[in-house]
């Protein structure tokens, strides 16, 4: 049984200008250990995508099951079921680590005990216990960004997404960081949807990818299909395969920095 | 425990432990109405302000709910930065009770400016402020309850504008005519005729008059009455308002 399911899922904004569509119509399937990578160019709906899936932003058409839930009839199961990481992270700089990552397990309705013995765990694990008195404030990007996570991580949900995870990541930071990803697939059984901007990391990390372009569904296939298919070769680069799905690249200064 | 209550408990608990350890907001929250008090309060005392008491017993009430209105009116602002961060989505997306992020946040603004108005109260006395105990104490619950629908209708206006340089200017249009036409400073019934209809079209106006009443230990009368219902009404108005926005944050 697929972890995610939509028919027809769409978004419409009004705006002084009349309606905006920015999502018109997704039918998305993902399967349950897969590492799934949404791409596209800016405005193209992949965060409207994802702000709706995570329950953050009600559709205004289609359907959609998420981690077991209907999204529009249970939003409170596919929250307990999910972790969800956005671009801008959301932690207090004002707070030490341990304090957000124990109100976190609170706020997914862990005991006090419980809370505190689970920052533990996941600082541990994600490898940043030495951080855990530091304020938030301190911590380098790649630092954050794991910290973010680990977030996301706090209930052990099978499903979690990630908006731009590497935006704004020293190379080091990013191996680090898509290492961290596979891991989690690895060890935890964990389903990742993901948001990107760099088609390396789409065609390093990503299973499979979902090709948005003006609120639909363009492309989609593993990287290798999508390189065959688009840019005439396997070995091709996915840039190539990117820019003949869409007509454009990413944006210049949006150039991926190099990881290995 | 409900998880409600627990959610509340929860939220209340961390704003209430950034807010002790922000002296500055302490300090100068308390600061500015003491001021009032000393550099204007003494102006008052000798003249007719055409109501009952003494001018003590018109002035704190008015200080009171005045201290309330800055306070709670700027109360989004805080919302603004931690959109910035992220955090309020980070906890939407969480299980907790939508009403819980709102509730747990204007229990701690409420609270907050319960200590205030204690020690503004205090002070007033030092400078001879005489009014039934019943009195006082009912006051606070009239400025506790009107601080919080207006630190919710606060973060409501606050996720409607998003940045600060639109969030400032649109509380202080709001905040202004609020503060002059519900006769916050003196009572309306000193001023022409057209000004006193007028201000009976600012709720706020029925607040001031029932707090004062309560002052001059006046309890059933129909000031008191009036300022009750819009004081209920008004936090069911801001409860609504802003539990709405937290559960969809337009973005």
């Amino acid at each position: 049984m697929p972890l995610i399911s939509t028919a027809g899922l769409s978004r419409t904004f009004t705006s002084k200008q009349g309606p905006v569509e920015a999502v018109r119509g997704i039918d998305l399937r993902v399967h349950p250990g897969e590492i799934l990578g949404l791409l596209g160019p800016n405005g193209a709906g992949k965060t409207t995508t994802l702000r709706m899936l995570t329950t953050l932003l009600p559709p205004t058409g289609g359907a959609a099951t998420v981690a077991g839930h209907d999204l529009f009839a249970d939003p409170a199961g596919v929250r307990a079921r999910i972790g969800y990481v956005a671009q801008s992270g959301g932690v207090d700089p004002s707070l030490t680590v341990r304090e957000e990552l124990a109100t976190q397990g609170r706020l997914y309705r862990l005991g006090r005990a419980e809370a505190a013995a689970r920052a533990e765990e996941l600082a541990a694990e994600l490898d940043f216990t030495a951080l855990l008195d530091r304020k938030t404030t301190a911590l380098s990007g790649g630092q954050r960004r794991r910290l973010d996570i680990a977030m996301g991580l706090t209930h052990r949900p099978p499903l979690l997404f990630l908006d731009e995870p590497t935006t704004g990541l020293d190379p080091a930071s990013r191996a680090a960081l898509w290492d961290l990803i596979r891991r989690l697939r690895a060890d935890h059984g964990t389903t990742v949807v993901l948001t990107t901007h760099y088609l390396d990391e789409a065609d390093a990390l990503a299973d499979r990818l979902v090709v948005v372009d003006e609120g639909r569904i363009v492309a989609e296939g593993t990287p290798a299909e999508l390189k065959l298919r688009h840019a005439g070769s396997a070995e091709a680069a996915l840039q190539e395969a990117f820019l003949a799905i869409t007509g454009r690249g990413p944006a210049p200064q949006e150039e991926a920095p190099v990881a290995v | 425990m409900s998880p409600l209550l627990s959610d509340t408990a929860l939220i209340f608990g961390r704003y209430a432990r950034q807010t002790l350890r922000s002296h500055f907001q302490m300090l100068f929250g308390t600061l500015m109405p003491l001021l009032y008090l000393v550099f204007f309060g003494p102006l008052l005392t000798g003249l007719p302000l055409g109501s009952h008491g003494d001018s003590w017993q018109i002035l704190v009430p008015g200080l009171l709910l005045q201290l309330g209105l800055f306070g709670a009116a700027f109360a989004g602002f805080a919302i603004i930065i931690e959109q910035n961060h992220g955090v309020v989505e980070r906890m939407r997306v969480t299980p907790v009770s939508r009403l819980a992020l709102l509730l747990g946040r204007v229990l701690r603004d409420a609270l907050l400016f319960v200590f205030q108005a204690v020690l503004l109260v205090l002070a007033a006395v030092a400078m001879g402020l005489r009014a039934p105990f019943g009195g006082v104490l009912l006051g606070f619950v009239f400025v506790a309850l009107f601080t919080a629908a207006l630190a919710a209708l606060s973060y409501a206006l606050a996720f409607k504008v998003r940045t600060p340089q639109e969030f400032g200017p649109a509380v202080n249009a709001l905040t202004m005519p609020s503060m002059l036409l519900s006769g916050l400073m003196l009572p309306m019934a000193l001023g022409p005729r057209w000004l006193d209809v007028l201000s009976h079209f600012m709720p706020f106006r029925y607040l001031v008059d029932a707090m004062r009443a309560a002052y001059v230990g006046r309890y059933a009368t129909e000031d008191m009455l009036y300022g009750t219902l819009t004081a209920l009404a008004l936090v069911a108005l801001a409860l609504t308002a802003g539990t709405r926005v937290f559960r969809t944050a337009a973005n």
